[in-house]
C-alpha cells in the first residue's frame, strides 16, 4: 500500500486539500484505534500513548511544511509520524517488533524516526526532543538550508528544564524553529490547573522574547494558519514562535490509565469538540465536500490502515543476533 | 623537525583548529569558550581565528547546550561541546545518556550523532567536591558512548582528531592537572590520528603489569622510575579509550609478568578498573596470574577541599610505589 503524498497548503484551500486533511486526520484515528485493538487482543506488548482527539494538530502543522522541513515528536507521536508522511506499514511493524519496522524492533512506539520525511524522532523523555529541535534549527541556520524545524511537545514538557534552556537558546540565536505545545489538559494525571499558575501556557514565551499564541487545537484550519505564519517568521530569520494548541486526549495517558483523575462527563464534553467532526461541518457548510466525499475519506483511511496492519503482520520478527552491532555507527574507512 | 613540546591545552587547540579547517561542519559550543578562551584556556584564540558562529559562546545551560549539539549532529553538523567541568555533565545527563547515546540504536540506524563532548575532569586544584570528579565509569556504563581519556599532549591531539571523525558520540575527559604541563614527546604540527579502542603499551617491564589512564599514567611513570632503582620493572598500559576497551595488550603482558595492578583516580566502588579485573579473571589471563590482583583507586568519598585531604583521597605516586612494591615482593 502507498502513503499519500504530502500536501502543502490551507486545509480549506481546495477540494483536494480538504480531502487530504480529512483523510490524514482519519488515518491517524484509525491507526490509533487499530493499535488499541492490537493491544487489547494481546498482539502488541510494551505500552502505547494514543492521540485520539488530537488529530488536528499534526495535520494542520504538517500541511504548512515542506518535505525538507523537520520535526521532533513525543511519546504520543503516531499522529506526527503519519502527518509528516511516514509509512504506516513500517510503523505497525515496529510496534509488532518486526525486522521491517522503522527501528528494526529496537525502539517501538516511542522511538519512531523517519529521516526521509524529516522526522528526527519521537522521544520517550518528556521535553527531550525540544533541545534537539533547536540543534537541528541551528544546523539549518549554519548550513543555510532555508528549512524550519517543528518541536512538538505536550503541556507537561513545559515544566521541564529542557524547554526553558532550549527556548532561550533558540531565541538569542533567532533560530528557525517553531515550538508547538499540544496542551491536552494533562501530564499523565496532573491537570494543567495543578501544574501551572498560568491561564495561557503560551505566555511562557514572553520570558524568552518569543511571541506566544494560544488557539483552538481542534480546528485544523486555525492550526494551519498559525503554523504557516510562524514558519514564515522562522524562515525569514526572525526567530522562534511558541504556539499552544488547546486540545484533549480522549484515551488514557497509556494503557495503565484508569482515568481516576477526570470525569466521564469531561471526556464526553470534549468528544463534542471532535476535530474531525468539526472539520466535516466546516467543509460541508462551505460546499467543499459532500457527505459522500467525507464517507469516502473514512473508507479509504480504514482500508489503508487495515492493509498496513495485514502487511506488517507478515514481517519477520526482529532478530537478537544483530543487537551488538547496532549500538555504534560503523566508522567508515 | 624542531622541538615541539606542547601543553595538553595547546595540543587540543591544534586538533580543533585542524578539524575546523578540514571540515566546514565542525563547530564548537560551550560556556565562555569565545573571547574568554575557555575556563581552562583550551579554546584560546580560536574565537578570533574562526569567528563567533563556529566558536559559539552559550548561556549557562548545559542541558540545552548538549541537546542543541545532539540536534545539530543529527542534521549534518559535527559539534564539539565543551563542558567546563565534568561535574556539570550531571546537568546534561538526559541529553548525553538518553538521547545522544541511544538515538542511533533506538531508531534503527537511520540517524547518528557525531558529537564530541570535551570536559575537564579530576581533582588536584582545590576546587572541592562539585568541580573535581572523575566520572568516566558513569559514561562507560552507557552503551552507545565512547569514552576517551588522554594522558599526554601527543595522545590528546591524535585522539581528539579521531573522536571528531567518529560518527558516534564521544565523551572526551581531560584531566585538568595535565592542561598546563608540557609533554615529553614532540607533538607533530600537522594532523595525525590515534584510533579509538586501541590500548598503548607505555613502557615495558618484567615484574608487574599496571593499567592506568589520564593523570594516573603520569603518576605510574614516576613510580616506575623509582621502582626501577629497586630492580622492580613495570609494564604500563594506557587503554586510552575505556569504552570500547582493548584488553589484548593487557593479556599479552600478563603472560609475561603474571602480576596485575590497576589504578584510577575515581572512587573504587563501581569503577572502570573493576571491569579490567573482571576481564582478566574471567578471561585468558587467569592462568597466567602468579599474584593476587591488586587495585588502587580514589577513596569512596566526595573530593574534599583542604590540600592534605584532597591528596589523601586519590592515589599519589608514593601510594603507587608502595602497593606495586608489595605485590611484587610478596609474590616473588
Amino acid at each position: 500500500m502507498t502513503t499519500p503524498a504530502l500536501l502543502l497548503g490551507h486545509p480549506l484551500a481546495s477540494q483536494e486539500n480538504a480531502r487530504y486533511a480529512l483523510l490524514t486526520m482519519s488515518r491517524i484515528r484509525k491507526f490509533e484505534e487499530a493499535v488499541e485493538d492490537l493491544f487489547g487482543r494481546g498482539m502488541m506488548h510494551g505500552t502505547m500513548h494514543l492521540s485520539i482527539g488530537q488529530e488536528a494538530s499534526p495535520v494542520g502543522v504538517c500541511m504548512a511544511l515542506n518535505l525538507e522541513d523537520q520535526i521532533t515528536s513525543t511519546h504520543r507521536g503516531h499522529g506526527h509520524c503519519i502527518a509528516k508522511g511516514a509509512d504506516p506499514v513500517r510503523m505497525v511493524a515496529e510496534l509488532l517488533g518486526k525486522e521491517n519496522g522503522y527501528c528494526g524492533g529496537r525502539g517501538g512506539s516511542m522511538h519512531i524516526a523517519d529521516v526521509e520525511t524529516g522526522n528526527l524522532g519521537a522521544n520517550g523523555i518528556v521535553g527531550g526532543g525540544i533541545p534537539i529541535a533547536v540543534g537541528a534549527a541551528l544546523s539549518s541556520q549554519l548550513m543555510k538550508k532555508g528549512t524550519v524545524v517543528i518541536s512538538f511537545f505536550g503541556d507537561g514538557a513545559m515544566n521541564e528544564g529542557a524547554f526553558h534552556e532550549a527556548a532561550n537558546l533558540a531565541s538569542i540565536w533567532k533560530l528557525p524553529v517553531v515550538f508547538i505545545c499540544e496542551n491536552n489538559g494533562y501530564g499523565m494525571s496532573s491537570s494543567t490547573e495543578l501544574a501551572f499558575n498560568l491561564e495561557k501556557l503560551s505566555d511562557r514565551g514572553l520570558g524568552y522574547g518569543i511571541p506566544g499564541i494560544t488557539l483552538d487545537g481542534n480546528d485544523v484550519s486555525a492550526v494551519y494558519e498559525a503554523t504557516e505564519a510562524a514558519v514564515k517568521r522562522a524562515k525569514s530569520g526572525e526567530g522562534p514562535t511558541l504556539l499552544e494548541f488547546v486540545t484533549y486526549r480522549w484515551k488514557g495517558h497509556s494503557r495503565s490509565d484508569k482515568n481516576l483523575y477526570r470525569t466521564k462527563e469531561e471526556i464526553d464534553e470534549w468528544k463534542t469538540k471532535d476535530p474531525i467532526l468539526h472539520f466535516e461541518h466546516v467543509v460541508v457548510e462551505r460546499g467543499l465536500l459532500t457527505e459522500a466525499d467525507i464517507a469516502e475519506q473514512h473508507r479509504l483511511a480504514t482500508e489503508q490502515v487495515i492493509a498496513a496492519v495485514n502487511e506488517a503482520m507478515k514481517g519477520k520478527p526482529a532478530d537478537p543476533a544483530g543487537l551488538l552491532d547496532a549500538v555504534f555507527k560503523k566508522v567508515s574507512a | 623537525m624542531s622541538d615541539r613540546k606542547l601543553t595538553m591545552s595547546e595540543a587540543l587547540r591544534e586538533a580543533m583548529s585542524i578539524a575546523l579547517d578540514e571540515r566546514p561542519e565542525v563547530f564548537i559550543l560551550g560556556e565562555d569558550i569565545g573571547i574568554y578562551g575557555g575556563a581552562f584556556g583550551v579554546t584560546g584564540d580560536l574565537y578570533h581565528r574562526y569567528g563567533k558562529e563556529r566558536i559559539r559562546d552559550t548561556p549557562i545551560s548545559e542541558l540545552g547546550i548538549v541537546g542543541t549539539a545532539v540536534g545539530a549532529a543529527l542534521s549534518g553538523m559535527r559539534p564539539i561541546v565543551e563542558i567546563q567541568f565534568s561535574d556539570f555533565t550531571a546537568q546534561a545527563m538526559d541529553q548525553i545518556v538518553n538521547q545522544a547515546a541511544k538515538i542511533h540504536f533506538m531508531v534503527g540506524g537511520g540517524l547518528h550523532v557525531p558529537l564530541v563532548l570535551r570536559t575537564a575532569s579530576g581533582s588536584g586544584t582545590g576546587a572541592a567536591a562539585q568541580h573535581s570528579q572523575s566520572l568516566e565509569g558513569w559514561f562507560a556504563n552507557v552503551p552507545g558512548l565512547k569514552v576517551v581519556i588522554p594522558s599526554s599532549p601527543y595522545e590528546a591531539k591524535g585522539l581528539l582528531l579521531s573522536a571528531i571523525d567518529d560518527p558516534n558520540p564521544v565523551i572526551f575527559l581531560e584531566h585538568k592537572l595535565l592542561y598546563k604541563v608540557a609533554g615529553t614527546e614532540d607533538v607533530p604540527e600537522g594532523a595525525y590520528r590515534i584510533p579509538l579502542g586501541v590500548s598503548r603499551v607505555v613502557r615495558e617491564g618484567k615484574d608487574l603489569t599496571v593499567v592506568a589512564t589520564g593523570i594516573m599514567v603520569t603518576r605510574v611513570l614516576a613510580a616506575a622510575a623509582e621502582l626501577d632503582k629497586e630492580g622492580i620493572n613495570i609494564t604500563l598500559i594506557d587503554p586510552r579509550t575505556i569504552s570500547p576497551l582493548d584488553m589484548e595488550p593487557v593479556y599479552a603482558s600478563l603472560a609475561k609478568t603474571g602480576r596485575l595492578m590497576v589504578v584510577q583516580e575515581a572512587p573504587e566502588h563501581g569503577g572502570f578498573i573493576n571491569e579490567v579485573i573482571a576481564r582478566v579473571v574471567t578471561g585468558p589471563s587467569l592462568g597466567h596470574l602468579i599474584a593476587p590482583v591488586t587495585r588502587l583507586a580514589g577513596m569512596n568519598v566526595p573530593i574534599p577541599y583542604a590540600p592534605q585531604l584532597e591528596k589523601a583521597a586519590v592515589p599519589q605516586v608514593e601510594d603507587i610505589i608502595k602497593q606495586a612494591r608489595e605485590v611484587v615482593v610478596n609474590w616473588r
